[in-house]
């Protein structure tokens, strides 16, 4: 994968109200990996993703592939970037079949109308098509969501260039085993080629999945890198504000975190 | 059959499944059952009234080159066919407005007799009705009959305007902001009205009744004309729209990450609304509940594919308000009630079964 397919953000500035929340933020994704964007509550992750699509006003630029945002029609965008939202209401008695259709109406893929059942298929929804929105769980409704954001860029690549995947908290009330599932997806996702880029909150999930963390904290992006670089004890007690030990599992390479540890950690400090 | 699969397939009778892919096709067979019967609910409405006609013995003067006898020609050129042409404009005027207003408001409550568009266009023609005389004669003779129709749809958009200058902020509409100010508005209009109303003589109070309730009673050529050319722009402008509503649906940020424009959407909405509404209350009155309860039906029906629920509004919004105006008709023949009574008695009782029956909160 060449070097211009990226998704980067340059001096992001964002304010909500009066108060500036995100100062001057520089971001970089690359195409075929997963990013996550981690912090702690309020820390900006979920306004950095906001400025990023484009959804609330802000300062500096954002280029995906090489091209600036700004000079693309939103069909042209929507044909090589989805977006998740964190959570959705529906207000109609919409299907979830109808739901995920809405995903067919820009993206390249509008020919294959086999795409949404295999889209609902793929984030284990299979006999739901014929049910109502409404009437799903909040589970369930996430996942329908994640269904049709994949059902418009099903291609993780189209004509050599990346589509990409924005999920904000995409495993936010998901039980672990469909946790599993959503994080096989976006791995499998970029495995192809496609760039993905999560706000998450879940630290280990993270860690297992995500190729680069950005670490967020007070409207900064306080250090980005892979998760052996990023989720150290020193920058999580520094950012999260509580001891939080991190250990590697026996092959040795994926950091975990063990907070039930933190009360000997603690007792050690003193 | 085993007792476990028996159970299975019980299960699966009550879980709501509907087979695929239904509702696109049952919506269209809709359409052309809902076709069809604004036909022959057309066909009644000719024939039926104070002065019995024959339909079928105009029709066969008419082909065989016969004189129609001079009232009859009267009752059914005159008075029926432009009542008739009014009524569908009108009913479809007023159901399709709602339903894309709903589209737009993502509510299924939203209608432009809530957020203060048709109560702006009233007050508007109660002003042409009691200031007319104010103003210059020769505008006065140059407008006519027109005075108050004219005045009726700027009052319209004048109101629409205003409610979307109020509610949009950096190219942003906020439906929330909408909704209150059209509260606001709605209040400030009965409020104006009430003034005039107040110092309105009797034959004026007479034509503010009757105007206030809605009628097709008056119906003529002239003013069907003056509402078609607007009332068709906003027809043909709301299929284009269809897209557009569903995403809507999503939530505006995630409708635009689909691929919609969204700010464009909403303006040819709005435009829509305030064109077929105003043109709509211009030429009858207040006729509520249409724009709430043909979408709502529509929707139990065939679902809210706005692609199907856009056409079928229109022809159900055009059947029903042409079949409440026969209502109207017979009921204390040969005077006749206000539609817009018929209207809100039928319509209103369904509004609070709307309210009670829903699912989700009304989201902002």
């Amino acid at each position: 994968m060449s070097r211009a397919f990226t998704l980067e953000a340059q001096g992001i500035r964002a304010c909500l109200g009066r108060k500036e929340i995100l100062h001057s933020v520089n971001f970089t994704a690359a195409a075929g990996r997963v990013t996550a964007i981690v912090g702690p509550n309020g820390s900006g992750k979920t306004t950095l993703l906001r400025a990023i699509t484009g959804e609330i006003a802000h300062e500096g630029s954002v280029t995906l592939n090489g091209l600036d945002v700004n000079h693309l029609q939103p069909w042209q965008l929507a044909a090589i970037r989805a977006v998740q939202p964190q959570s959705s209401t529906i207000a109609f008695p919409f299907t979830v079949l109808e739901i995920t259709r809405l995903g067919l109406s820009a993206g390249l893929s509008a020919a294959d109308s086999s795409i949404p059942i295999r889209a609902l298929e793929a984030v284990g929804l299979g006999g739901f098509a014929g049910r109502m929105y409404q009437d799903l769980s909040g589970g369930e409704q996430q996942r329908v969501q994640l269904a049709r954001v994949l059902t418009q860029v099903w291609e993780p690549v189209v004509s050599g260039k990346p589509c990409w995947l924005l999920l904000d908290e995409p495993v936010a009330s998901l039980d672990i085993g469909h946790q599993f599932t959503v994080m096989d997806l976006a791995r499998n996702y970029a495995a192809h080629g496609g760039g993905v880029i999560a706000v998450m909150h879940d630290l280990n999930l993270t860690a297992m999945f995500a190729d680069d963390v950005v670490l967020m904290d007070g409207g900064n992006v306080v250090t980005q890198g892979t998760p052996t670089e990023v989720l150290t004890d020193s920058t999580l007690a520094q950012t999260y504000g509580c001891p939080v030990p991190v250990n590697t599992t026996p092959p040795g390479h994926i950091p975990f975190l063990l907070p039930q540890a933190r009360v000997q950690m603690a007792s050690r400090s003193i | 059959m085993s007792t476990v699969t028996a159970e299975l397939s019980e299960a699966s009778k009550q879980s709501n499944v509907a087979p695929l892919p239904d509702r696109r096709i049952r919506a269209k067979q809709l359409t052309l059952i809902l076709a069809f019967s604004l036909l022959l609910v057309s066909i009644f409405s000719l024939t039926s009234g104070a002065s019995g006609i024959s339909l079928w013995r105009t029709l066969s003067d008419l082909i065989q080159g016969r004189e129609l006898a001079t009232l009859d020609r009267v009752v059914l050129f005159d008075i029926r066919l432009p009542r008739l042409a009014m009524g569908i404009l009108v009913g479809a005027a007023l159901a399709v407005s709602g339903a894309v207003m709903q589209g737009l408001f993502r509510n299924p409550l939203a209608d432009p007799g809530i957020v203060g568009v048709s109560a702006g266009a009233g007050l508007a023609a109660i002003t042409a009705i009691v200031l007319g005389s104010l103003l210059p004669a020769t505008l006065q003779t140059y407008l006519g009959s027109a005075l108050v129709p004219v005045s009726a749809f700027l009052g319209g958009w004048a109101s629409t305007l205003l409610l979307y200058r109020v509610s949009t902020r950096a190219g942003q509409t906020s439906v929330a902001t909408m909704l209150l100010a059209g509260i606001a508005l709605g209040a400030l209009s009965g409020a104006a009205s009430g003034i005039l109303v107040y110092i309105a003589d009797d034959s004026q109070l007479r034509d503010l009744t009757f105007w206030g309730m809605g009628s097709l009673a008056g119906a003529t050529w002239g003013k069907v004309l003056t509402a078609l050319p607007i009332i068709a722009l906003a027809l043909v402008a709301a299929p284009m729209l269809a897209r557009g509503l569903n995403a809507l649906a999503l939530g505006e940020a995630a409708a635009g990450h689909v691929g919609i424009p969204v700010q464009r959407v909403k303006n040819t909405a709005i435009l829509a609304v305030a064109g077929a509404t105003g043109a709509a209350v211009a030429i009858s009155g207040g006729i509520g509940f249409i724009g709430i309860v043909v979408p709502h039906l529509l929707r139990l029906a065939t679902g809210p594919d706005h692609n199907t629920l856009l056409p079928n509004a229109a022809l159900l919004g055009a059947i029903l308000l042409l079949a409440a105006d026969m209502i109207a008709r017979v009921v204390i023949a040969p005077a006749e009630l206000p539609i817009g009574i018929v209207t809100a008695i039928l319509g209103a009782p369904v509004f609070l079964w709307i309210l009670l029956k829903r699912r989700v909160d009304l989201v902002l």
